[in-house]
């Protein structure tokens, strides 16, 4: 039997929430797929738009990805991403989110480039020097600028080209006058870095290897990118502009872990009227007459639903739940050949004391801490993963949440959680064999950077992009649903045809990361997918 | 996918030899050869007049080995070809032929062909253009294995009204009892046959599919058991006149494969070229639906159809005026020919709306060259009917002895 309201609450400092009691209905006017923060997102705004929802997700708790979960005994830990950076402050203040008991254990985190055998470098403006500061206070001031610029292109639902639609169109105008607004000097170096890789524009800019390889890293984070690939200025703007949407958050940490975020906006979704079923995965999308009629469950139970909202990936989305048979050729080409194979991983230690970071004060410990001391470093950890192999040096991006939220772990014990790149989804020899070994490269990098580490792993657990696709159901284990390219972005995210959250399929929505404006934990497009679905009364 | 062999390059002969070349070759009297999907093949042996009336009064043998066939089978072939065809496979019984189209997303034409039932879960898609491209992507999601096997296969059209008693008197049994789009076996000087009542002529006539192997003999036992009945090889100018009195479309002549255009509105659809009958909307989703369903909301724009033209003088490429004053255009000629059969000038034309409906007028413009000396004609053509040339003996089952 399915638990229908019985959600285990991930934080520690919440209580089980109160959800609502419709009873067992059969029959909504919106069905949502999973249960991530899109989904969640979604059906709050959906259930405030006065529809009667459903969310089904396949686990036994909410949070999709964005999962607080135990990797061992008393540790806990967030699944995928470990910080908050892109959720837009507008959207927390929508849901109410504080009012729902989201509380933070760390905010405006600092980062830290580590560098092993040196002094650690604190990535900002007053803790530089020499000519790098005055070369950063420009860097940055300008990428500022050129991200806010692009700031349109992500808080809104891409507009479609060619059509004889005025918000279309006055959403093109608006991109173009914010590009026009840069004025004549900045619209030129936009125009000359966007094709740029992020590797020669930050040679323009800085001596310090150490700066250029932390500056570098988050142009190439979660992407199949190394730094000297083509497009990587382009998905660093991407970021910086999404950071803006997120507007003061900057970096920051939530009590409980990403899955407190999640359990908090369940409650938000329930508040506003939406049910929540956990262990009801979907089998199929049930089509009739050309429309969505609702779904049917792993378990053989079928829900009506008009309109049908996926926030699973736009590949399990439409040739899984779907099928390709309700679809037409050339757009199923198009969904095939969306790149989703992901080759970032996540290593989790369960450690018996804080780790002592060379050089790193105690501040900075509880902030980002990059393990990519150069960009040449970085370069050729991607080398191995473009080969199928895994990095023999990786990059990390590390946080150790326990020194923010002690709860996470026995007392006076600590978790250290590591974004590791690259662990190619393919690897050639496969990861059955190849986890302890990398496992063990992970451990050896970690150990350069933080001397004695080793000695106080209590256990160790590696994520690899297979286990995230097994373990979150997203096709290819890429954790923004689909890879951040400029081929796969803005108005053909996920593939022209589906890029306004809509699909070919009348009754049909995509609310995932894979669509605009893609992943990280920022909420955006599930706000634009309910508001689509509302807008165009979920028919289309 | 298996790559046929003609995929391996040789650039000592960029044109492949069907297994019935030496055969050509030998009656070819003008040595007019034409390349055809990648093989030569003849375009006239003899002259187009005599070939034509062997179609019309007697029987021929036309290779159709170039024409590309594809193996379709597994648990979701019927499945597949569903959604790739706009008709309803689902209906195709075994051993019997459907006429298809297949479509783009946007309910462009791609192609047309014929689909062969040949097992429970085992179909053979012939068609004029390679596109395993497509065939590939649109099984995405369906479990069904596409092979190309245009050269495991020999191809031979027997057509016109004695053909049905040539194959008689060589020794296919049974023959006679084939109705139109069935599908028989057979054996043939000792090697095994498959036969179809199928054909590009509009007349009673059969398509016999072989191994490469077997060709040259059944060439020969066809040609001996046909000779007291006026049997001819022909070639693809003949048929042309013929498919066209027939009213058949011909890729690249009457519409360009929307895999192959580049320029905006070229493309045609299925609804526009006349064949709103192979379309099923009420037999599920297949490729361009969607985009089909919104156009037959709207109403075609334009509209492929016959035209009888006044005179004699094909109104090849011919423009299309609403007035004989010739100011406002409305369309052109795709395929233009006299019909000797019909003693009318025949066409097939796209023609915007509304001047596409049953029985209007309209005015070809067609240059003439008298002795080098052009001279240009407004000549009135009316919209008609096809075909043109529908004799009640290509559906007789069994057939007239003629």
């Amino acid at each position: 039997m399915t638990p229908q309201y019985a959600l285990t609450p991930q934080s520690t400092t919440t209580s089980p929430y109160a959800m609502t009691s419709q009873g067992a209905r059969t029959q909504y006017d919106c069905i949502v797929i999973g249960a991530g923060h899109n989904g969640l997102v979604c059906a709050a705004t959906l259930a405030r738009g006065g529809r009667s929802v459903l969310v089904l997700e396949a686990r036994s708790q909410v949070g999709g990805a964005a999962l607080t979960r135990e990797f061992a005994p008393g540790f806990r830990v967030s699944a995928c991403a470990h910080l908050l950076h892109l959720m837009p402050a507008d959207l927390i203040r929508e849901l109410k989110l504080d009012s729902h008991g989201l509380k933070w254990s760390a905010q405006a985190m600092p980062t830290t480039a580590l560098i092993p055998g040196a002094a650690p470098l604190p990535v900002n403006q007053t803790d530089l020097s020499g000519s790098d500061a005055a070369s950063y206070a420009d860097y940055s001031a300008r990428m500022r600028r050129f991200a806010q610029a692009l700031v349109p292109l992500l808080g809104n639902v891409p507009p479609r080209l060619g059509t004889s639609d005025w918000s279309d169109r006055w959403a093109l105008l608006r991109l173009g006058w914010q590009i026009r607004k840069l004025g004549r000097r900045d619209m030129r170096e936009l125009l000359r870095i966007g094709g740029m890789n992020v590797f020669d524009l930050l040679e323009e800019h800085f001596d310090s290897a150490a700066l250029k390889g932390a500056l570098g890293f988050d142009a190439v984070l979660g992407t199949n990118f190394g730094p000297r690939s083509p497009g990587t200025v382009l998905t660093l703007l991407y970021r910086l502009a999404a950071e803006f949407t997120g507007g003061a958050m900057a970096l920051s940490q939530p009590q409980g872990g990403l899955g407190a975020l999640c359990d908090v906006l369940a409650k938000a979704a329930v508040a506003a009227g939406a049910t929540i079923r956990t262990e009801s995965p979907v089998a199929r999308i049930l089509v009739e007459a050309d429309r969505t009629v609702g779904v049917q469950l792993e378990s053989g139970e079928r829900i009506a639903g008009a309109t049908v909202v996926s926030s699973a990936d736009p590949k399990t989305t439409f040739l899984k739940l779907l099928g390709a048979e309700h679809l037409d050729t050339g757009f199923v080409r198009r969904v095939n050949h969306i790149r989703t194979q992901g080759l970032a991983a996540k290593l989790h230690l369960a450690l018996d004391r804080a780790p002592q970071f060379a050089g790193v004060g105690s501040a900075a410990a509880a902030g980002r801490l990059l393990l990519a001391p150069s960009l040449q470093y970085l370069e050729r950890a991607y080398n191995h993963a473009k080969y199928g192999e895994y990095s023999s040096a990786p990059a990390m991006e590390i946080t150790v949440p326990t020194i923010n939220d002690p709860g996470l772990a026995p007392s006076g014990k600590h978790v250290l959680s590591a974004i590791v790149q690259y662990a190619p989804y393919a690897l050639k020899s496969g990861w059955p064999d190849q986890r302890q070994g990398f496992t063990d490269v992970c451990l050896d990098t970690l150990e350069s950077a933080a001397p004695g580490l080793r000695g106080s792993v209590l256990e160790a657990e590696l994520v690899t992009p297979v286990d995230i696709e097994r373990e979150y159901r997203n096709e290819g284990g890429h954790w923004h649903h689909g890879e951040l390219a400029f081929d796969q972005f803005f108005m053909v995210r996920p593939v022209p045809g589906a890029a306004q959250h809509r699909t070919p399929l009348p009754g049909l929505f995509l609310c995932g990361a894979g669509c605009h404006p893609g992943g990280g934990v920022m909420g955006t497009a599930g706000r634009n997918a309910a508001q689509q679905v509302l807008k165009t009364g979920g028919a289309l | 996918m298996t790559v046929p062999k003609m995929l391996a390059p040789h650039f000592k002969q960029p044109l492949l030899e069907t297994p019935f070349h030496a055969r050509a070759r030998d009656l070819s009297q003008v040595d007019s050869f034409v390349a055809w999907a990648g093989y030569t093949t003849v375009d006239v042996f003899t002259s187009v007049e005599q070939e034509y009336f062997a179609i019309r009064n007697a029987a021929t043998l036309y290779d159709l080995t170039p024409m590309v066939k594809y193996r379709i089978a597994g648990p979701d072939a019927a499945a597949y070809l569903n959604r790739l065809v706009t008709r309803d496979i689902g209906k195709l019984k075994p051993d019997r032929v459907a006429y298809c189209v297949w479509c783009n997303d946007a309910g462009h034409l791609i192609d047309d062909g014929t689909v062969f039932r040949l097992g429970e879960n085992e179909y053979r898609l012939c068609t004029a253009e390679r596109q395993i491209d497509w065939l590939l992507d649109s099984a995405i999601g369906f479990d069904v294995k596409i092979d190309e096997i245009t050269e495991q296969i020999a191809a031979l059209a027997v057509q016109g009204p004695t053909s049905c008693a040539v194959l008689k008197s060589a020794g296919l049994l049974g023959i006679d009892t084939l109705k139109p789009f069935e599908i028989g076996y057979f054996t043939l000087s000792g090697h095994p046959l498959t036969a179809s009542r199928t054909g590009f002529t509009g007349d009673l006539g059969y398509e016999l599919w072989m191994a490469p192997d077997a060709a040259e003999s059944i060439w020969d036992a066809l040609m001996t058991a046909g000779h007291s009945r006026g049997i001819r090889a022909i070639g693809s100018q003949a048929l042309n006149v013929a498919r066209l009195e027939a009213g058949f479309l011909s890729p690249n002549v009457d519409f360009v494969s929307a895999e192959h255009t580049i320029r905006t509105g070229s493309d045609r659809s299925p609804l526009e070229l006349g064949l709103a009958w192979l379309v099923d909307f009420d037999k599920g989703h297949f490729t361009g639906r969607r985009a089909l369903l919104a156009e037959r909301g709207r109403g075609p724009r334009r509209q492929l159809v016959g035209l009888d033209i006044a005179g004699n003088k094909p109104a090849h490429n011919a423009l299309l005026y609403a007035q004989p004053n010739g100011k406002r255009e409305i369309g052109s000629i795709t395929s233009a020919a006299w019909s000797p059969t019909c003693k009318r000038n025949i066409a097939l034309a796209m023609v915007n709306a509304p001047y596409f409906q049953m029985g209007s007028t309209v005015w070809a413009e067609i240059y003439l060259n008298r002795e080098l000396v052009w001279e240009r004609r407004m000549s009135r053509a009316e919209v008609v009917e096809r075909p043109f040339f529908a004799p009640s003996r290509r559906r007789a089952t069994p057939p007239a002895e003629f």
